[in-house]
């Protein structure tokens, strides 16, 4: 049993920017604990997302965000064949539905331009409705950002943890940190006792600004920004090659339409700022418009089913900006406010937080990394029940080999959440009538159901 | 390829009833696929009474039933844990399952995978996501096949039929739940549910009510209901969303065969063949929910068909006229008729109501009335009447509509 109450550094917080630090502070020797409150990793704002793989094309020039999401983007793509991780390269097309969106396109081009995605051109109408022929005919022009892609949102940090652990990180979940003290070394309360830690890094998301007041006043307030989504069964996914976005206006970037790794097609998410922190409800009338809009768009949506819906967080600050920084004297980093870019940013803010690491705490050396490949759920991959065995999930084809793989090894789910990204068991069309039951007798004693 | 002359696919009653059926007209080989374990489709998980009496004069528990079609069944090979991944032109399905991938063509192959319930997601309810909201499909497996009690006072959602059989379900785990809602004016099963739900199994049932979203983070912790003067608070650990059945579609959509749109099944001609020849269909996938009896007869029925169509009896599909749904009918069923002499004499429609509605059901070639009937239709209760044959080929196409009295 390893040892859980002490650690050279702690990172609090299992979101996918807390596992990406922890497997590149393990890749450098580290051995990091990461604490994570809920009984899985991806409890956070990392459980609902777009799962868009950016290129920056439309992020603020200049900005510290844009330099992770790149960095992030090209570690993602040199990894994820080791990792056994998915991209389906969609591509995108910002779509102008009015002459004022049109308007605008060329403005699109530039900062992608000036951001160095150079391959992003305006495309027009006619081009567009050849590569997108189910789009509704009075799109009038767009923009297209052939670098724009898709990625499994919950198996890319599943493996960043994993590869954390074999380098000789450790984990604890169900374990939250809820206050702190430092004589030069940082002694910090959770329910499950006190852990002393050389350096923490609060990489605690849409609790960012709590936990960042263990150490000083924070400088950032978070205002969770949810994001609501409708997702279409699988024959929706024939209706469009590309990643359909809208033209963006300040607040947001609008609602998008986007194939998943999984097969499905999304259409979201919304953007409400909200004060709960934990709980992103789902409401009908959003839902609602969210499938209008998305009929609007794409009318043979009309035609499909919807098989889930769901809610994300986004961990937004009064700042544009991320907010990542050292307090050397504190022995204390900050990762905060990655409100929308954070799945594919995660690797670049690594990146960051091993650069202040190596500056102000610890020499950083690189070892031979040892490559954790986690279990396909990509439709466009080969998948077990390809092969054969017993499927328990019928809607998603889950074989009961998956399901009990996901249930052991170094990181087990540890809730039917965690299960369920793990596997995508009951979650497709029926959601569970079919297969619930026989999941929880597999799971039984090993989660609680 | 795995060669056979009938190969059906789901070990329901639709599927287990035309299994035996063919064998008994002796047609040739014959193999059911089904992707669960067991035979038996949905009885198998419905453990209380309410099975068998149109087939077999005896009032039997979902499991028993399920074990008997499957005896009866007996001569045919049946396969189970094969699941039906694609179904290409000319009756060729590929499946997968513990052997692994495998291709099969059928000379004819019978479609009857069955319906489920509308989960929570799809009627877009709102709240919080917890855990212990479910169908009545999922709660019998906990309870009949898992021995399990997944919570102790839930709130069941809806009143048709399938809603008794939630209350029957909880109550052979001692379970009573907090209530029963449902939006309409009336309940929707046939009379006299109401009183079997308060009288029998003490449970409130809330007429004229709307589920309006669901609290608690990780477990139901209790919904929120409007009774018309806004929300009220209802405490319970567990939400059963029962019926709104739709057929178990996804390999139609994925296929070469025509889908209704109203249905959502596969569109059939008056002998249950689909818009490829070599497809049937029978059972729930034709329009969501019926009585296994029902099913079974329908499976039957398709049996015969599939029989005399491989015993050269029948003639391939000639033209076909066209059958609409109109006015408040969201859909009728068969889609198509063709000009061969059917088998049964009297050839049935069957429709549903959107809402409920008083007013006339009309049949209409090209524009002529047929044949019109007074009617009080209820969304969940189907509607089915025999028509003449002889009265309909005349025309170019077909019309049913449900219209409302002024
Ligand atoms: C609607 C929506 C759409 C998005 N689309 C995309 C997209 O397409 N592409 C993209 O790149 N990004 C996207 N994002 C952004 C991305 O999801 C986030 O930036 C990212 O998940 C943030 O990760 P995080 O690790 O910072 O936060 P989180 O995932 O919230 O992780 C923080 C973790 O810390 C834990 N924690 C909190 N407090 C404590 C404590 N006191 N002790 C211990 N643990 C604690 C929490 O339980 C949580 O698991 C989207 C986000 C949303 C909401
Ligand atoms: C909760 C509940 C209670 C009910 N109570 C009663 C009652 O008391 N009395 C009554 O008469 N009726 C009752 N019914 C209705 C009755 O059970 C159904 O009408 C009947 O089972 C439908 O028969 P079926 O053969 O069409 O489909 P199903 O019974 O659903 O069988 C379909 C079969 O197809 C299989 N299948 C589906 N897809 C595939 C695939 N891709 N590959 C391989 N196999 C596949 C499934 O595994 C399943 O075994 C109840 C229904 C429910 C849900």
């Amino acid at each position: 049993m390893a040892e859980f109450d002490r650690a050279d550094v702690v990172i609090i917080g299992g979101g996918v920017v807390g596992c990406a630090i922890f497997r590149r502070l393990a890749l450098a020797g580290l051995k990091p604990l990461l604490l994570e409150a809920g009984e899985d990793i991806l409890s956070g704002a990392s459980k609902g997302n777009s799962a868009i793989l950016h290129t920056g094309f439309d992020a603020p020039p200049g900005s510290l965000e844009v330099v992770c999401m790149q960095a992030g983007y090209r570690e993602y793509q040199a990894i994820r064949n080791r990792l056994n991780l998915p991209l389906v390269e969609t591509g995108a097309l910002v779509v102008a539905w009015n002459e004022e969106q049109l308007a605008r396109l060329p403005a699109i081009v530039a900062q992608a331009h000036q951001n160095g995605v150079e391959d992003v051109t305006q495309i027009s109408a006619e081009e567009l409705r050849q590569r997108e022929p189910q789009l509704a005919p009075h799109a009038l022009g767009a923009v297209r950002v052939p670098g724009e892609h898709i990625i499994d949102p919950w198996s890319a940090p599943l493996a960043y943890a994993l590869q954390g652990l074999a380098h000789g990180g450790r984990i604890r979940r169900g374990c939250t940190v809820s206050g702190g003290s430092f004589d030069g070394a940082w002694s910090l309360v959770t329910e499950r006792g006190r852990i002393t830690a050389g350096l923490v890094i609060n990489a605690a998301g849409n609790f960012g600004d709590r936990v960042e007041a263990i150490c000083r006043e924070s400088p950032f307030k978070i205002t969770p920004r949810k994001g609501q989504f409708v997702v279409f069964d699988k024959p929706a996914a024939q209706l469009v090659k590309s990643i359909i976005l809208p033209v963006p206006t300040e607040r947001t970037k609008g609602i998008v339409i986007c194939r998943t790794a999984f097969g499905n097609l999304l259409v979201g998410p919304t953007a409400e700022d909200q004060e709960t922190r934990d709980v992103a409800e789902v409401d009908e009338q959003a839902l609602a418009m969210l499938i209008a809009k998305g009929q609007e768009m794409l009318p043979g949506l009309a035609e499909i089913g919807v098989n889930a819906v769901y809610a994300g967080l986004r961990p937004a600050t009064q700042f544009k900006d991320y907010q990542i920084s050292a307090q050397p004297e504190r022995r204390w980093i900050t990762v905060g406010g990655i409100r929308s870019t954070g799945l594919t940013a995660a690797l670049g803010i690594a990146g960051q937080v091993g650069d202040l690491v190596a500056q102000h705490f610890h020499p950083m050396e690189e070892s031979a990394p040892t490559w954790t490949p986690v279990p396909n759920l990509c439709e466009e991959r080969p998948r077990p029940y390809q092969i054969g065995g017993e499927i328990v999930c019928h809607c998603e084809w889950v074989t009961r080999g998956e399901i009990e793989a996901a249930l052991t090894g170094p990181l087990p789910a540890g809730d039917v959440g965690g299960l369920k990204r793990r596997t995508r068991a009951m979650m497709g069309r029926c959601q569970g009538f079919y297969c619930s039951a026989q999941v929880a007798a597999i799971a039984e004693g090993r989660i609680t159901l | 390829m795995i060669e056979r002359d009938v190969i059906i696919l789901g070990a329901g009653p639709a599927g287990l009833s035309a299994a035996a059926e063919l064998a008994r007209l002796k047609v040739g080989k014959i193999a059911v696929l089904d992707r669960e374990q067991a035979a038996g489709g949905i009885p198998r998980h419905c453990g209380h009474l309410g099975y068998g009496w149109n087939e077999f004069r005896r009032i039997m528990t979902g499991p028993a039933y399920a074990r008997r079609l499957a005896e009866t069944a007996g001569a045919a090979e049946l396969k189970l844990g094969v699941t039906a991944l694609r179904l290409e032109p000319g009756g060729v399905v590929q499946t997968t399952g513990a052997e692994g991938p495998q291709a099969w063509r059928g000379r004819a192959v019978l479609l009857a995978l069955g319906a489920r319930e509308t989960p929570r997601s799809a009627r877009l309810v709102s709240g919080a996501r917890p855990w212990g909201v479910m169908n009545t499909g999922a709660l019998q497996q906990f309870v009949y096949l898992h021995g399990k009690r997944p919570f102790e006072r839930p709130v069941i959602i809806g009143s048709e039929l399938v809603a008794f059989s939630t209350l029957l379900t909880l109550r052979h785990v001692k379970v009573r739940p907090a209530a029963m809602i449902e939006a309409g004016r009336r309940i929707t099963a046939q009379r006299p549910g109401d009183w079997i739900a308060r009288l029998a199994f003490g449970v409130p049932v809330l007429l004229d009510t709307r589920l309006i979203r669901i609290l608690g983070h990780e477990r139901v912790e209790g919904v929120e209901v409007d009774r018309g003067n806004g929300p009220e608070r209802l405490d319970c650990d567990g939400v059963v969303f029962t019926g709104r059945f739709r057929p178990e579609n996804a390999l139609l959509a994925g296929s070469h065969l025509a889908v209704d749109p109203g249905t959502r099944g596969p569109a059939i001609d008056q002998l249950w063949r689909c818009s490829d020849p070599a497809y049937f269909a029978a059972g729930n996938l034709l329009r969501g929910i019926e009585t296994a009896g029902q099913c079974w007869r329908e499976g039957q029925a398709a049996a015969r068909i599939i029989a005399a169509t491989l015993l050269g009896k029948l003639a391939p599909p000639a033209a076909s006229v066209p059958v609409q749904a109109a006015g408040a009918l969201a859909y009728v069923y068969p889609q198509r008729l063709t000009a061969e002499d059917p088998i049964d004499p009297e050839l049935l429609f069957f429709a549903r109501a959107r809402a409920a509605t008083k007013g006339a059901i009309v049949l209409r070639g090209d524009d002529t009335v047929i044949w019109s009937r007074q009617i009080d239709a209820l969304p969940e209760r189907r509607i089915a009447w025999p028509v003449s044959p002889k009265d309909l080929q005349a025309h170019k196409s077909i019309t049913v509509s449900l219209e409302p009295q002024a």
